[in-house]
């Protein structure tokens, strides 16, 4: 019952958020699964074909890895309220994050929390 | 069936409604007009032979947005989307590796011309993303500027006919149209001519040299237009098939600014090597 609901919740989530990802395939991605992280931004690079997220991540044994995680195209993150502005170096984030299945620190960016609490979507 | 799959089933149902509404709600071009906008609206009678304007979707931007194949036929494996593949257009199809549908690789991975920011080319261009576009008339032309990779195309409407195709022709990514009016509100085009390299869709469906488009633009009132595409390639395809069948467009005010939505090497090249080789496990780590 818990693993066809499950299964059912992510097929619907990943319908849902298809618009977002409109160049690019899905195979690269471990679907489902979501990761949170506090990290610094390092860039925010404002691009085609997607926009995408730098930011360092320190880890419990005290290594930093640096993470990328992309957005959809700059005419639709504007549609949700996004800007090239929205980020700066040195932005205390928190993100949520679908990670690829290579294990490298690359992903899809689903939601980020900025420094003042507003919360941004790549969903909607 | 038991009653827990029931009430997981419709669970799962209500948040892939709400997810979906909630998407449509939010994901809207600042400044368009949909038809949802509207609710109880009567638009006026269509003009004569008129296409002239600034058109968007009307059920939202998202509707065009055909990642997984062209919208009436897209790649989904079932039955009623398989395409009449000759022998040669099943070779060619698997041929191509494209980053959605069933037969998806990694992006990094896929030989989809599109994102390295090769020409997308005719009818790809609103095959795969159909967003606004931009209509003008002359005397002799129908010209239509695609927001998508800031893309033209010019339809004659001179009366000339169409080139021959044979081994002379120049191939072109936009191929050569002309057009004419059917009746007062029928526009039809046809487009031969089109470079082989380019995919009709974003799943890799293939065309041929022989393969004629034609696009049909039904101007229904005031407010709306009607988008059909049909391809015919008799060498891939055993019969024509419809790839967008009747899509509503919406006019737009005529002070509707259209926003740039351009493909850059550069960027893409950066975007590759930053994010999608990484992701395809084609390189170990993320570069700073």
């Amino acid at each position: 019952m818990k693993h066809t609901l499950l299964a059912l919740i992510t097929a619907a989530a990943l319908i849902a958020t298809a618009p977002v990802a409109a160049h690019h395939g899905a195979a690269t991605f471990d679907t489902g699964k979501e990761l949170t992280m506090q990290g610094t931004v390092t860039e925010w690079v404002w691009s085609n074909p997607h926009c995408f997220l730098k930011f360092d991540v320190t880890e419990k044994d005290g290594t930093v890895r640096h993470w990328t995680v992309e957005t959809s195209n700059p005419p639709d993150m504007v549609n949700r309220g996004w800007t090239r502005r929205s980020f700066k170096g040195g932005d205390k984030v928190t993100v949520v994050v679908e990670p690829v299945k290579s294990g490298n620190p690359v992903g899809r960016l689903l939601t980020v929390t900025l420094p003042d609490g507003k919360v941004l979507s790549t969903r909607g | 069936m038991p009653r827990r799959f029931v009430l997981a089933g419709l669970t799962a149902a209500g948040i892939l409604c709400l997810s979906v509404v909630a998407s449509n709600q939010v994901t809207r071009v600042p400044g368009a007009e949909y038809d949802s906008d509207f609710p109880n609206e009567k638009p006026g009678p269509a003009p004569r032979r008129d296409l002239s304007g600034i058109w968007e979707p009307a059920r939202g931007p998202g509707d065009a947005i055909q990642a997984n194949g062209a919208k009436n036929m897209p790649d989904t494996g079932r039955p009623e989307h398989q395409l009449p593949f000759t022998p040669e257009g099943l070779k060619a199809n698997l041929a191509n590796k494209p980053a959605w549908g069933p037969r998806l690789v990694p992006s990094a991975l896929s030989n989809d011309p599109q994102p390295t920011c090769e020409p997308q080319g005719w009818p790809r261009i609103i095959l795969h993303n159909y967003r606004t576009a931009q209509i003008l008339q002359t005397p002799k032309q129908v010209l239509i500027l695609y927001q998508f990779n800031r893309k033209w195309r010019n339809i004659w409407t001179d009366g000339r006919a169409l080139p021959v195709v044979d081994d002379v022709l120049e191939p072109r990514f936009w191929g050569y149209s002309t057009g004419r009016w059917v009746d007062d509100y029928t526009f039809v085009a046809q487009s031969v001519g089109m470079d082989e390299r380019t995919w009709l869709d974003n799943v890799g469906r293939p065309h041929s040299w022989e393969a004629r488009v034609e696009e049909r633009y039904f101007r229904r009132d005031a407010k709306h237009l009607e988008a059909t595409i049909t391809i015919d390639d008799p060498t891939f395809y055993s019969k024509p098939w419809v790839a967008l069948d009747r899509l509503p467009l919406r006019l737009q005010p005529d002070s509707f600014d259209i926003r740039e939505m351009e493909c850059s090497p550069s960027e893409f090249a950066r975007y590759q090597k930053e994010f999608a080789e990484p992701a395809a496990g084609v390189a170990s780590e993320t570069p700073r």
